[in-house]
């Protein structure tokens, strides 16, 4: 943490302030959306499949609207006639992106609660809002839907069978999005390589399973026309577009607001059918409407990921030098894709790493089927192809009987070719170029943390010859970060002389709310508890994005300075009125502006702030406007790329395939740390996600299309006594592309893990050449090897 | 399912009486009736350990009781731990060593750190893992989190007590 060419600011960024978001957490005073409470609030309830398609015959809801205590209940007819679907493209794919990559996409609309079939269980097909939660379910069994079951579309290769049914008919196909890419020759490159291996990869279902589940509150002022809508979402200004739309209304009459958001991880970044039923209740019924997600509903109605499948072929050289690459995958993106073909564009633009491969050319499907949506979850689309390559890898070094490590140093961009063009497009529609970074320092921090390359193979071998089985995995990746279109930020010196700064950020606990005010801090020169920071709030920015795709400290710290800019420009001219000197002879300097070597010729911004006010004995110079406030709007210019390295060693326990990590190291560079405390726990936090997904999380579906994991007693989140020693070394290369050298961090952790650990326990098994080309790495697959009858090869 | 009986718990100290049908949480009582709402709720079936609360000096999972079985008991929750506003130890130590990012799993997590260190006798690395593993997190990898209850049990039974007994093998896999 302590290299690198950290930029010297002599002020809060750099330095790890202490969050101002932990006193309210700690002491049980947050205020979470299962926390309100609103006078004649009434609670809502939904019916949802049990069946994973079919066809609805008809959904009676008359008894549980006649329930005592019920005050609302409707059905898929009733939501249909009144409310038009979420429309499909809430992420809109830019033309340079559609131009550069072969697309052809047709992303259904996803009707808030359907009539006509059910496309997955756990899909609403009623329901109901009552007094309290427990009579809405009480009435939610007096619905009795009569449904006919239709062929389940179970899984992504079912659904393209020549005979599959179609999940939805008006697409006249089940794929809701073709692309492919290339780059050098593409795959005609494969006819002339000295070696080729070709192998398929799949990648399992798991989710981003935050601690607070969803929930959303709505409550209608009449007298208004105004809704004020409290969503545990990452996405405020999306919830606000998306419930103005359905509900007709003015974007500008309808609020959104997330308060204490309970983790997210990719799993509230879009819209959901609920944000916008529970406005259209609170409006419809006249009180206040709480919906809170239950544990069960979660699991099976909040969006899943992963789930992919990959045929790579990766074509070699004699020393290990990768010639061409090509790669077939499917996306299971289950009944809808609420964010369209955003996660295989990060596949297809992540594959080839921070590796320099000439050719590559790769296509994708992204089939709808009958299983819950698929959405980006923490890395979103990044572990799944970077599976497929690091095993690749791996599978070059032991064809040629080289060391995976030398595999990667021999492709790997050396740092003197940065800035890389990398030949390829982002799906922001700019062609890629790797702005910064030193990729194969990262590889050897990473294996020195183990002990040294030529170490750790000396203990393997010393392993091995007592009967122990000890394993080295590598994984290496690199992660476009800071996306646009955009970020919004409002700041203005309020006129006590505080700086208050509002982003379109909507964190769920990354600690934006103390960061931001490190950035605002540093610009104004003052100190950090003169800044007020309000994020997730569509009433304070007039525009923003939201906190998905490790996009915040780079976009709202873009827009701040903006916004900063903006209002520095009056301060100097108001100030140099006020002092009556010139503005090149002004400085900031305690809370305030200041003539440069003259101590007293000071005027405070408390004083800047009331001079800037409009009317009468405002002090402002000719032709500078009244107020002292700015909303920029921060465009990034394209992605900024972090990358890390990643090693571990695991030990295989011979009788029970038991995969013990004894160490997890991730050299990481997200540019210029902004809090290096905060920074290392997204990474760690990241790190352990991505071992859950390894080893234990699995959304496991049966060939009719039932989820089996419904609840957190079969879908296993790593606890405390799962995770292994991490060790996190941040290399700090500074980012050319904005102000303060940032780098988004947020999904990085997670990307590695589940090819590091399938690389370490086949590295520990290569006596048995074994190969474990899917995830999860089970004790079960790993113990078929020493008792001869692998399963998974 | 209308009929509600009169439940009186004592809660942090404060004697409170509230109305719950029979078949009402613990929790959904404590958050809804008695408005404490610090306490949370995430899963609903007892994996979590986000409800978790110290009924009559043990740590207890507040979504698999019904409130009508408190009746008469002594709840300790998040809003008791800090006096006159002053953060308790155990809270500052999890604040220093970033132990909380969304927070959402915090109350839990502090509760069951409280019945840990002062009801267990075992307070070794090993321990500590595995009696933290009662409560999920899935925001930060545990790493603060065992760093703060470590340091939270050195603090209240020393530094032998939170020795690695372990013989030199790595404790955890």
């Amino acid at each position: 943490m302590d290299d690198g060419v950290r930029r010297e600011t002599g002020g809060y960024i750099g330095q790890s302030v202490p969050r101002r978001e932990d006193k309210n957490l700690l002491l049980g005073q947050a205020n979470f959306v299962a926390d309100m409470q609103l006078p004649g609030m009434v609670h809502a309830a939904f019916a949802r499949s049990p069946l994973p398609h079919a066809k609805i015959l008809s959904v009676d809801v008359t008894a549980a609207r006649a329930m005592e205590g019920v005050v609302f209940a409707a059905s898929g007819d009733d939501v249909m006639a009144a409310l038009p679907p979420i429309n499909g493209m809430q992420v809109v794919t830019p033309q340079g992106w559609r131009d550069r990559v072969d697309t052809d996409i047709l992303i259904p609309d996803q009707p808030l609660i359907p009539n006509d079939k059910l496309r997955y269980v756990g899909e609403a097909y009623a329901l109901v809002v009552a007094d309290s939660r427990y009579i809405a379910e009480d009435a939610l069994e007096l619905i009795e839907p009569d449904l006919e079951p239709l062929q389940p579309l179970a899984d992504a290769e079912s659904a393209l069978a020549d005979d599959a049914p179609l999940l939805h008919e008006h697409l006249g196909r089940n794929v809701a999005a073709f692309l492919h890419t290339k780059k050098g020759a593409g795959a005609a490159a494969m006819e002339n390589v000295p070696h080729r291996i070709s192998r398929r990869f799949v990648h399992h279902r798991y989710a981003a399973m935050p601690m607070e589940c969803r929930g959303v509150v709505a409550d209608y002022d009449t007298r208004t026309d105004t809704l004020t809508v409290w969503s545990s979402t990452q996405v405020v200004h999306w919830v606000r577009r998306e419930v103005a739309t359905a509900l007709g209304m003015p974007e500008e009459r309808v609020r959104c607001i997330a308060p204490d958001v309970g983790g997210g991880f990719g799993g509230k970044g879009h819209v959901y059918p609920e944000d916008i039923l529970v406005a259209w209740l609170a409006r419809e019924i006249g009180r206040p409407v709480k919906w809170i997600e239950d544990r069960h509903e979660h699991i099976l109605n909040a969006a899943h990921s992963r789930d992919n499948i990959y045929d790579v072929e990766i074509g070699f050289d004699d020393d290990g030098k990768i010639l061409a690459l090509t790669s077939s995958f499917l996306v299971d993106s289950g009944a809808y894709t609420p964010v369209g073909a955003g996660i295989a564009g990060n596949s297809i633009a992540h594959m080839l790493g921070p590796y320099h491969i000439e050719n590559y050319e790769t296509d994708c499907r992204v089939v709808l089927t009958n299983r819950t949506p698929n959405a980006p979850y923490r890395g979103a689309g990044r572990p799944e192809v970077g599976f497929a390559m690091e095993r690749s890898v791996d599978l070059v070094a032991n064809y040629l009987g080289l060391d995976p490590a030398e595999v990667r140093f021999r492709n790997m961009i050396p740092p003197e070719d940065m800035p890389y063009e990398v030949g390829l497009t982002y799906r922001d529609g700019v062609p890629m170029v790797y702005d910064s970074g030193d990729y194969p320092k990262a590889l050897r921090r990473a294996l020195e943390e183990l002990g040294g390359l030529e170490a750790i193979r000396q203990r393997q071998k010393d392993a091995l010859a007592e009967g122990r089985y000890i394993g080295l995995g590598l994984g290496c990746y690199v992660e476009g970060t800071g996306v646009g279109p955009f970020e919004g930020a409002t700041v203005k010196i309020d006129p006590t002389g505080k700086i208050m700064v509002a982003a379109g950020a909507c964190p769920q606990g990354q600690g934006h709310e103390t960061i931001f005010a490190q950035f605002a801090a540093d610009m104004w020169q003052v100190p950090i508890d003169d800044v007020y920071v309000t994020v997730a709030d569509t009433g304070h920015v007039s525009q923003g994005y939201g906190t998905i795709a490790s996009r915040s400290t780079v976009t709202a710290s873009g827009a701040i300075k903006l916004a900063t800019d903006e209002v520095h420009q009056k301060v100097f001219a108001i100030a140099a009125n006020m002092l009556e000197t010139a503005e090149a002879d002004l400085e900031l300097r305690d809370a305030g502006v200041g003539v440069k070597g003259v101590p007293d010729m000071h005027v405070s911004y408390r004083d800047i702030a009331n001079a800037a006010k409009p009317g009468w004995g405002h002090q402002r110079p000719e032709g500078v406007v009244a107020g002292l406030e700015s909303t920029s709007y921060y465009e990034p210019p394209t992605v900024t790329w972090s990358y890390a390295a990643n090693a571990s060693l695991v030990e295989v326990d011979v009788e029970t395939g038991q995969i013990r990590i004894e160490k997890y190291v991730e050299v990481h560079d997200a540019g210029v740390l902004v809090n290096p405390k905060l920074a290392d726990g997204q990474v760690k936090g990241g790190l352990v996600q991505g071992l859950g997904g390894a080893l234990l999380e699995e959304l496991a579906y049966d060939d009719q299309g039932q989820l089996l994991t419904g609840s957190l007693a079969d879908y296993l989140i790593p606890t405390a006594s799962d995770v292994p020693p991490l060790s996190v070394v941040h290399q700090e290369t500074p980012s050319p592309l904005n102000a303060f050298g940032v780098k988004g961090l947020g999904e990085g952790g997670a990307i590695a893990p589940p090819v590091v650990i399938a690389n370490a326990v086949c590295d520990a098994l290569r006596p048995f050449k074994a190969e474990l080309n899917s995830t999860p790495v089970r004790w079960a697959d790993v113990a078929a090897f020493f008792d001869g009858n692998p399963a998974n090869v | 399912m209308t009929d509600t009986r009169k439940i009186t718990v004592t809660v942090n100290g404060e004697r409170l009486t509230g109305a719950a049908e029979p078949r009402m949480l613990l929790v959904d009582f404590l958050r809804d009736e008695l408005r404490r709402t610090g306490t949370h709720v995430g899963c609903e079936h007892g994996v979590c350990g986000a409800c978790t609360v110290i009924i009559d000096g043990d740590a207890a999972r507040s979504c698999l009781m019904f409130a009508v079985q408190a009746d008469g008991a002594e709840i300790s929750t998040i809003e008791g731990l800090a006096t006159n506003g002053e953060m308790h130890p155990l809270q500052k130590l999890f604040s220093e060593h970033h132990a909380l990012q969304c927070g959402f799993c915090t109350p839990g997590m502090l509760m069951t750190a409280m019945d840990l260190v002062h009801n267990s006798k075992d307070h070794s690395p090993e321990a500590i893992r595995i009696g933290m593993s009662a409560a999920l997190c899935r925001c930060t990898g545990y790493v603060g989190i065992i760093e703060a209850v470590t340091e939270y049990a050195r603090q209240v039974h020393g530094d032998a007590a939170v020795a690695d007994r372990d013989s030199g093998e790595h404790s955890h896999g």
